[in-house]
């Protein structure tokens, strides 16, 4: 900290003299370096270690090799969580063209429109958990909304909640409420930046309406697409709140997706299986390192554009 | 997940630094009595521990009852207090057997419990040894809306064949017969206790919770196959996996339902929720196999002394007072609970005195399932059962999973 803060004490001469090129550079990483091993890096290690024991958290740890990992590819309920992620991650998609729709409806100039703005925003604004009890009782089956609307139909009412069938996509629209919004403020602050020469030259040139949109507006939009991807793609891999909150899980471990299976294995009340809790932890990070390297390619391959 | 962890640190941190400001003579006690009635009681119970020992500092650090399950744990471990809240049977096992509970088998040669608490004596003994106090247990069975079975003309069932009759007659008559909320699940762990006590009897149900009997077994077939003759008529609460077990009341009071297979705490909740003592009933659970001696669920709550506590002296004072038959007397007055101690006197109270009725003339008690069985059994089990209650059909599947899980949790 000390050699830090020296440069601007001294003339800018006297700081070469000072070290080497690297130091002050490794100087100030050297803070969030030490935090991102210490808190990131550690911990995917030490999972993937733990992984290979049968543990309880309390006792002796036993090496069981890979057995973890054998039962984890016998287990019915990881595969039911594996395809509840799959359907997550894609329906989750929804909120990306979801919010990009309702930030175009939203992006004009009304008496008010602060206001609507705001309104729309508010699902996102307030807790998940908070989200998941709204929508639990909007389908509770005797006194939800949903039933009522069911019901004036003439039709009875569907447990969305306790329907193996219905249970994972009823949790899932309960999370794009919130996600849309996320989306559309993304999509808001892009729009603020579209040059307006632009939409200008297009109008000259005749284009209108999808055109427009296709070849003008949404070039303009790729940061923020692409930003609204990333946090949509990762609120749909750590949807671990609404699940924890609407269902636990149930019926019958039908609305698990890995992140709370992993939660139920280690850490709830029946569980106590750290090893096994960590293999389902490691195979949910083996598919994040997927989406993450192609991320971070990306991102590289963008900054070196830029240059 | 992040509200969760945030309840855990903060617990823990209070935990700890209430325990570093302890000092000698000072008994820090943990527990999750966190509803008003437990609270109050053992408010009471520590009022008149002081009295008695007044050079003795108690610290009571109280939790949530569910987030204890699991801030236990970690207080074992990180900074044991002296005294700790549990339950009995297979459900201290893991403490036991990682040696974090204190053996205090002397505490009960010392002050005549072994012949006081005598018919909890066998669920807190692993091992030959005594590894903590239970202070109160209460009863399962059904409790039903006497008004209903009178304005339908049923007679309180005695027999499997009465109860599937009854039911009948209520789901014609455009009632739900029994009520249930399965969506945490254990409230399906009853129904399979008494099933499986009922069919099978006292001593296979401990066999199979011990691990001893695959669960495809004939006789455990057996079970689900007459647990079906319910569940396939729909004889249960429609959507009950939507439903905690305190959701499904109001169709209970409400009159929608009939009965609902619950613990004495039930009670309350039903008070509350506007029915008059005597709309309600409370029933042993009916026979099944003729002849098979009738042993029942009666969970038991517990105090231990962690192995790491500091001041392990006052804590086997504290624990040799609540055993005592005056302190327990008044305790479960407040709580509403059946005592342990066979000196005390029971509190005045038609469902207690039922209960008590019950219990003392039964073969055995059980815990329940999620105490008699290993937690990752239990869970396993207990999510069967409720997919079973769903979906009956899937029944062959269910049973081969939790033979699956059984065969690799005892092993």
């Amino acid at each position: 900290m000390t050699t830090a803060a020296l440069p601007t004490a001294h003339a800018p001469r006297a700081r070469r003299r000072r070290g080497p090129k690297w130091l002050a550079p490794a100087l100030f990483l050297a803070p969030g370096v030490f935090m991102f091993v210490v808190y990131v890096i550690a911990p995917i290690f030490e999972s993937i270690w733990i992984s290979f024991y049968d543990w309880d958290g309390l006792g002796p740890m036993t090496f069981i090799g890979a057995a973890n990992y054998v039962e984890l590819f016998d287990d019915e309920a990881f595969y039911t969580a594996l395809e509840n992620n799959v359907v997550w991650l894609l329906l989750y998609m929804l909120a990306v063209p979801g919010g990009l729709f309702v930030a175009l409806f939203l992006n004009q100039t009304v008496f008010g429109i602060r206001l609507v703005k705001s309104l729309f925003f508010f699902p996102f604004v307030i807790s998940q958990v908070v989200v998941g009890l709204v929508f639990a009782w909007f389908y509770d089956p005797s006194f939800g909304i949903l039933a009522m609307i069911f019901e004036a139909f003439g039709m009875k009412p569907i447990a969305i909640l306790a329907d193996e069938d219905y249970v994972t996509y009823g949790i899932i629209a309960a999370g794009l409420w919130p996600q849309t919004a996320y989306c559309m403020i993304l999509y808001l602050t892009g729009l603020n930046a579209i040059s307006p020469d632009q939409i200008e030259a297009g109008r000259l040139d005749g284009a209108k309406g999808w055109r427009m949109l296709w070849h003008v507006v949404l070039p303009q939009l790729r940061p923020a697409t692409f930003i609204a991807v990333v946090v949509t793609v990762i609120g749909a891999l750590r949807s671990f709140d609404l699940v924890s909150i609407m269902t636990d899980g149930g019926p019958y471990g039908s609305s698990r997706v890995l992140a709370f299976y992993m939660y139920e294995q280690a850490l709830s009340e029946y569980g106590y299986r750290m090893g096994y809790g960590a293999a389902i932890a490691v195979v949910l990070f083996a598919i994040m390192m997927v989406y993450i390297s192609f991320f971070i390619t990306r991102m590289i391959s963008n900054e070196r554009g830029g240059r | 997940m992040k509200f969760k962890t945030a309840g855990l640190l903060a617990a823990m941190a209070t935990a700890l630094g209430l325990a570093t400001s302890a000092f000698a003579g000072t008994l820090v006690i943990n527990t999750d009595m966190s509803d008003p009635a437990p609270k109050a009681a053992f408010e009471k119970v520590i009022e008149g521990f002081k009295a008695k020992h007044p050079d003795v500092e108690v610290k009571w650090n109280e939790f949530d009852h569910e987030g204890y399950k699991t801030s236990i744990r970690n207080f074992l471990t990180a900074d044991p207090p002296d005294v700790a809240a549990w339950y009995a049977g297979n459900r201290m096992a893991p403490f036991v057997n990682a040696g974090l509970f204190e053996d205090v088998t002397d505490v009960w040669t010392a002050n005549g419990l072994d012949e006081q608490l005598k018919s909890a004596a066998s669920s807190m003994t692993i091992d030959g040894k005594k590894w903590g106090v239970p202070y109160t247990y209460y009863q399962w069975g059904i409790y039903y809306r006497v008004d209903i079975f009178e304005k339908n003309g049923i007679a309180v069932p005695k027999t499997w064949a009465e109860l599937v009759a009854a039911c009948a007659k209520l789901k014609e008559a455009g009632v739900q017969p029994i009520a249930i909320g399965s969506k945490a699940l254990w409230p399906t762990g009853g129904w399979f206790d008494y099933m499986n006590l009922r069919v099978n009897g006292y001593e296979f149900h401990m066999d199979l919770t011990a691990g001893k009997v695959p669960y495809t077994d004939p006789k455990v077939k057996a079970v689900f196959d007459t647990w079906g003759e319910l569940v396939k008529p729909g004889y249960f609460l429609e959507n009950h996996a939507a439903y905690d077990w305190q959701e499904a009341v109001p169709f209970f009071v409400n009159g929608e339902a009939a009965m609902y297979l619950m613990g004495n705490f039930a009670v309350d909740l039903f008070l509350k929720g506007g029915l008059k003592p005597e709309q309600i009933g409370f029933m042993q659970f009916p026979e099944i196999t003729p002849g098979i001696p009738m042993a029942e669920d009666a969970p038991t709550d517990t105090l231990h002394i962690p192995a790491g506590a500091k001041n392990k002296e006052d804590a086997r004072k504290f624990l040799a007072y609540v055993a005592s038959a005056e302190v327990q007397t008044e305790w479960n007055k407040t709580l509403g609970q059946l005592p342990v101690n066979s000196g005390a006197t029971r509190p005045d109270d038609k469902f207690l005195s039922a209960g008590f009725e019950m219990l003392s003339k039964a073969y055995a008690l059980a815990q329940f399932y999620d105490r008699d069985a290993p937690a990752e059994m239990a869970k396993a089990g207990m999510e069967g059962f409720q997919e079973f209650m769903v979906k009956p059909d899937n029944q062959d599947k269910i049973l081969e999973r939790l033979e699956k899980v059984r065969a690799k949790v005892y092993q």
